[in-house]
């Protein structure tokens, strides 16, 4: 019984002390952090709020160092800052991190071919629709002579229901006729 | 344009729905949290740590490598240390060699307090007071276990505890074969992990 | 007791919703009149139950019953009542019932609303928004019960709202954000409609713009909400992190706004339709998507919600059906579909498209980037994150192109436009914006930087081109006045969308190049300048809220000795959830925001303080807002209003099939 009480008194003991011991350290790293992150340029300033926005907490959900409080991303954010003032580059400093914890560590993945869809589908898109516009565009040219008949019977119709055209344009098709008739086409 | 080739582009966005269902589907089961190391397949960054018992004496990258060992990252602040603690111990009796990385411990005391109270499963325990060497082996965490090789190449890192689940799927096989390779003994039980995975 | 009223309406809402399904396409398929016409009783059915058990899980949230493991875990004795209430939809339950009662309102307004449509139509309509409706209920039947019990092992009290909840942006966000998603539901639900009849006139794109208007009102006002609330909640400055949880509301949105823009050119021109459908098919998908990204976990994100393989299979289980059936019917229904409508490139039309174009490929790039890295982990290719620098330089290369398109399109003429005609108001307002872009910056700023000038070259550019337009639509009437009047609310709807977006791009591009952060370190009495302002921390104080306790900095802040405003910040630690949460201090201006974060106590009496200079943050949601003003304009044109007209010349202008034989 004594033993059990000595034991979880030791227990206490240790655990206060290595909380105290624990405090002081991440005060100390705190410490250092914002006595720290003064900078002989503004390029290096910039240099090094951009890379912890840039750079993710390995740790925690989605977070980049600059958000993150957890010690890693303290500690990242500390190097950071030492590589930035020792002079590293910016890339230097992204292979350093990359490296250690992989692509993962920065939010804009590099261009490989398993990456190379993030630009190449969207550019795809895009040039399918610039030249899908243009086809049509073109056919449609080409085929102004043949729909004549078409436009005869659709001003028929536009003939026919003057005031149900009118009602169901808004005030801007309107507008834009009086537009059309005002600027002579 | 005819007909067939028109109904075919307008089928484009259902195979494309489908292509993407697939992978959302296969996310549902996997961890999207788990990290692999960027180092696997590299050697052992180099490094200079105090040893943990005695402060004088310092450690570099030359206990690494001539034999197959583990590297464990722990601290006496995370609970799941405790958990595999025992399981190390464990290893250590089967005859694994074990290094243990002491990762940013709240203090010495702490963690050489800790290691009297539950048995020392490492045959070299290093210091790591401001998290040096866990940065330059890009550990996000603890507990982290490394397998390398005799030459200290690493050839696995498993994030989380070690436990005879993990240890009989991941790690023994190639904790054994890197055994074999470096030319050393393989225990009678784990015999068969060799000589299956020899020819893979 | 409640609880089982409410589960039992929940159950009685998913009886209607299968009726709703069955019985009004069972009539359209017969042509029987009184079934179609059962559409909506039992819309307005759905509606009311849904909505009794909505108000059984809110009594319980109130009354703190926590009987119910819903309220349990998400609810507190000591949250106070406002935020019991949100915590009804803090929850994934909660948050599901509530899309349900919003989707049931949608489709009561819906049947409220569409008298004037041919009874056909409506009755297919409806039964699409039934549909939905089966597939949710019985996902919460299934999996995610809102009124399970906890009985017989009752806890004394619960386990508390999420602190990040704990917020008054919180109670309207989320239900905002679900208007926008759900009420695309109604766009899709036409769009369906309109190709299980095989019609697809303009008369379709007609009814349902104004719906996907309002839609994208509640979206664009939800994202706003968000955006601010992360700005100030989050402690960290920012108002957009790309994070997969935005994203998820972010595509949806931008395929919305096309959707929008193009159904103007289906309605007017009766142009784009297959497309058009496809949008409507892609904005409410793109909405499925995203609560199943933020709701089955298979994402990592800052906000960590419920992760379940079972609720998230189910969901996907529906999404395959909803999304794969409908671009099914699409590929069979719209391929038929043949368009003849005539214009040149230099055109309203092409530039509408090339509008469309830059939206597809703007939610591409938010798609592909939020499941790359899934696909890439999948395919054992190793984790890869996806984030703010790519998004911000592909977004740049985007909206430059769309600014510009932005600025000249509704200058343009429908079919034809002729460029001498408008060269000498085009280029004189292209050149008052570079003009002023590069002497703003110049005049006012520090440092010029190049993209600060790029942004406000394009932002002024889509001004002085809407005003442009505006000139010219009366340049050639006697009374001016009368004539922007006459231009009507639609019009002025899109102006005022347009304004928004430039008074956003202003915004974003000087956050983005003139942003002042410091990390600093202060003892009560300490001082510290920056922009010419200063911080006096002044005292802090212990604050005992409800149901946390708080450390609370004053920090008084003048300019040239005058004092100009004193904010509070404070870091709470909730007990319950043993979260700690920032309270940053914010000092509002139009052209600049102060805002101040206390960081980690440093031992010695000091503390951490992330503080911030933030230029014209503002202008970032008072363009969204004006946004959301122009589309509310747009809904209530007078067009609108008035009764169903008849749509010959568009149908007759569209020569479209009739696949449906019983339609005509």
């Amino acid at each position: 019984m004594t033993q059990r009480i000595v034991q979880s008194f030791l227990l206490t003991v240790v655990v206060a002390l290595s909380s105290i011991a624990l405090s002081a350290l991440s005060t100390q790293a705190a410490l250092a952090n914002n006595a720290a992150y003064t900078f002989e340029t503004e390029a290096q300033e910039r240099q090094f709020r951009q890379l912890i926005n840039e750079i993710r907490c390995p740790k925690c959900q989605n977070q980049t160092i600059a958000e993150s409080d957890a010690p890693l991303a303290l500690d990242l954010r500390e190097r950071v800052y030492q590589m930035t003032v020792d002079g590293y580059s910016r890339a230097e400093i992204l292979d350093f991190m990359r490296t250690r914890y992989g692509d993962f560590v920065h939010y804009k993945p590099p261009l490989r071919a398993s990456t190379v869809i993030l630009w190449a589908g969207p550019g795809l898109a895009l040039l399918i629709g610039v030249v899908t516009v243009i086809g049509i565009t073109r056919r449609q040219r080409r085929a102004e002579g043949l729909s004549a008949e078409e436009q005869a019977r659709l001003n028929t119709l536009l003939d026919d229901e003057p005031s149900a055209a009118d009602s169901s344009h808004s005030d801007e098709a309107e507008s834009a006729k009086t537009n059309t008739k005002e600027r002579g086409e | 344009m005819n007909q067939k080739v028109k109904t075919t582009i307008f089928l484009l966005p259902l195979v494309a729905f489908m292509g993407m269902a697939v992978f959302l589907y296969s996310g549902l089961f996997s961890d999207p949290s788990k990290l692999e190391s960027a180092l696997v397949g590299r050697q052992v960054p180099s490094f200079e740590l105090p040893d943990l018992y005695t402060p004088d004496r310092t450690h570099n990258e030359s206990i690494i490598g001539g034999r197959p060992m583990l590297l464990n990252v722990w601290a006496t602040w995370c609970p799941t240390c405790y958990a595999e603690h025992t399981f190390l111990n464990q290893l250590r009796e089967e005859g694994v060699y074990i290094i243990g990385l002491n990762y940013k411990d709240d203090s010495r005391r702490a963690a050489v307090n800790w290691l009297q109270e539950l048995d020392d499963p490492y045959q070299i325990n290093l210091f790591d007071e401001t998290g040096m060497l866990a940065l330059d082996l890009g550990v996000y965490g603890a507990p982290e276990t490394y397998v390398i090789d005799a030459d200290g190449v690493i050839l696995h890192r498993h994030v989380g505890d070690m436990n005879q689940r993990v240890w009989d799927t991941q790690v023994a096989q190639l904790y054994y074969q890197a055994r074999v390779a470096a030319g050393m003994d393989v225990p009678e039980q784990y015999q068969h992990l060799v000589v299956d995975g020899g020819s893979q | 007791m409640i609880a089982e009223i409410g589960h039992f309406a929940l159950v009685i809402a998913c009886a209607f919703s299968i009726l709703l399904t069955v019985i009004p396409l069972i009539g359209v398929a017969r042509r029987h009149g009184g079934q179609m016409a059962m559409a909506r009783p039992l819309t307005h059915g759905m509606f009311i139950f849904t909505l009794i058990s909505f108000i059984a899980l809110c009594w319980g949230f109130l009354v703190s019953d926590f009987s119910i493991l819903n309220v349990a875990q998400n609810s507190n004795t000591q949250l106070p009542a406002v935020y019991r209430l949100t915590a009804v939809w803090g929850s994934h339950e909660g948050s599901f019932l509530l899309w349900m009662l919003v989707q049931a309102s949608w489709a009561a307004a819906l049947a409220i609303f569409s008298k004037r449509l041919p009874l056909v139509f409506a009755a297919r309509v409806l039964a699409v928004m039934g549909m939905i409706g089966v597939g949710f209920y019985f996902f919460m039947l299934m999996t995610s019960n809102p009124f399970d019990r906890t009985i017989p092992l009752i806890p004394v009290d619960g386990h508390d709202l999420n602190p990040l909840l704990q917020d008054p942006g919180m109670i309207i966000h989320p239900p905002l954000l679900y208007m926008g998603y759900v009420g695309f539901s109604v766009a899709f639900a036409f769009a369906i409609a309109a190709l299980l009849g095989g019609r697809l006139d303009a008369s379709w794109a007609r009814w349902s713009r104004p719906w996907t208007i309002a839609a994208w009102i509640f979206l664009t006002l939800g994202i706003a909400l968000g955006s601010w609330w992360a700005y100030y909640e989050l402690g960290w400055g920012g108002w957009w992190f790309w994070d997969p949880v935005e994203n998820a509301s972010f595509m949806p949105w931008l395929a919305g706004t096309a959707l929008m823009h193009s159904l103007a050119v289906s309605e007017k021109r009766g142009s784009f339709k297959s497309w058009t459908v496809l949008l409507a098919i892609a904005a409410f998908s793109l909405s499925l998507l995203g609560t199943f990204l933020v709701r089955s976990g298979v994402l990592v994100s800052v906000h960590a919600f419920a992760t379940d393989p079972e609720r998230g299979t189910f969901l996907l289980a529906f999404l395959g059906v909803v999304i794969g059936g409908s671009l099914l019917l699409y590929a069979i229904r719209a391929s038929k579909v043949v368009s003849h409508s005539r214009y040149e490139l230099f055109s309203r039309e092409v530039m509408l498209l090339g509008n469309n174009i830059l939206l597809v490929v703007a939610t591409m790039v938010v798609l592909i980037g939020t499941l790359l890295p899934l696909v890439h982990q999948e395919l054992g290719l190793g984790t890869i994150s996806i984030g703010e620098p790519f998004f911000d330089e592909v977004f740049m290369w985007i909206t430059v192109p769309f600014a510009l398109m932005l600025g000249l399109a509704p200058m343009v003429r429908w079919r034809r436009q002729k460029w001498p005609e408008l060269q000498k108001t085009v280029l004189l307002a292209f050149a008052l914006a570079v003009g002023l872009g590069w002497a703003l910056p110049a005049i006012f700023a520090g440092h010029v930087s190049g993209l600060a000038v790029l942004g406000l070259i394009l932002a002024l550019w889509v001004l002085f081109g809407t005003v442009a337009e505006l000139h010219m639509r009366v340049a050639h009437q006697e009374n001016k006045f009368n004539g922007l009047v006459k231009l009507g609310r639609s019009h002025w709807g899109m102006v005022l969308g347009h304004v928004g977006f430039a008074v956003m791009i202003i915004g974003v591009t000087m956050v983005q190049n003139y942003e002042v952060e410091r990390d600093v370190r202060m003892s009560p009495g300490d001082t510290f300048s920056e922009q010419g302002y200063t911080f006096h921390f002044e005292e802090m104080r212990e604050v005992q809220g409800p149901n946390y306790v708080s450390d609370k900095a004053v920090i008084r802040i003048s300019r040239n000795g005058r004092d100009i405003e004193t904010v509070f910040t404070e870091k709470r630690f909730y007990h319950v959830r043993r979260q700690v949460m920032t309270q940053t201090g914010l000092q509002v201006g139009l052209f600049r925001d102060l805002y101040v974060a206390l960081g980690d106590e440093l031992g010695d009496g000091s503390y951490a303080f992330r503080i911030h200079y933030k230029p014209f943050v503002r202008w970032i949601w008072a363009g969204a807002l004006i946004m959301s003003i122009g589309g509310l304009l747009s809904i209530t044109d007078r067009r609108y209003r008035m009764r169903r007209r008849q749509s010959r010349v568009m149908s007759m202008q569209s020569k479209q099939r009739q696949v449906d034989g019983g339609q005509a």
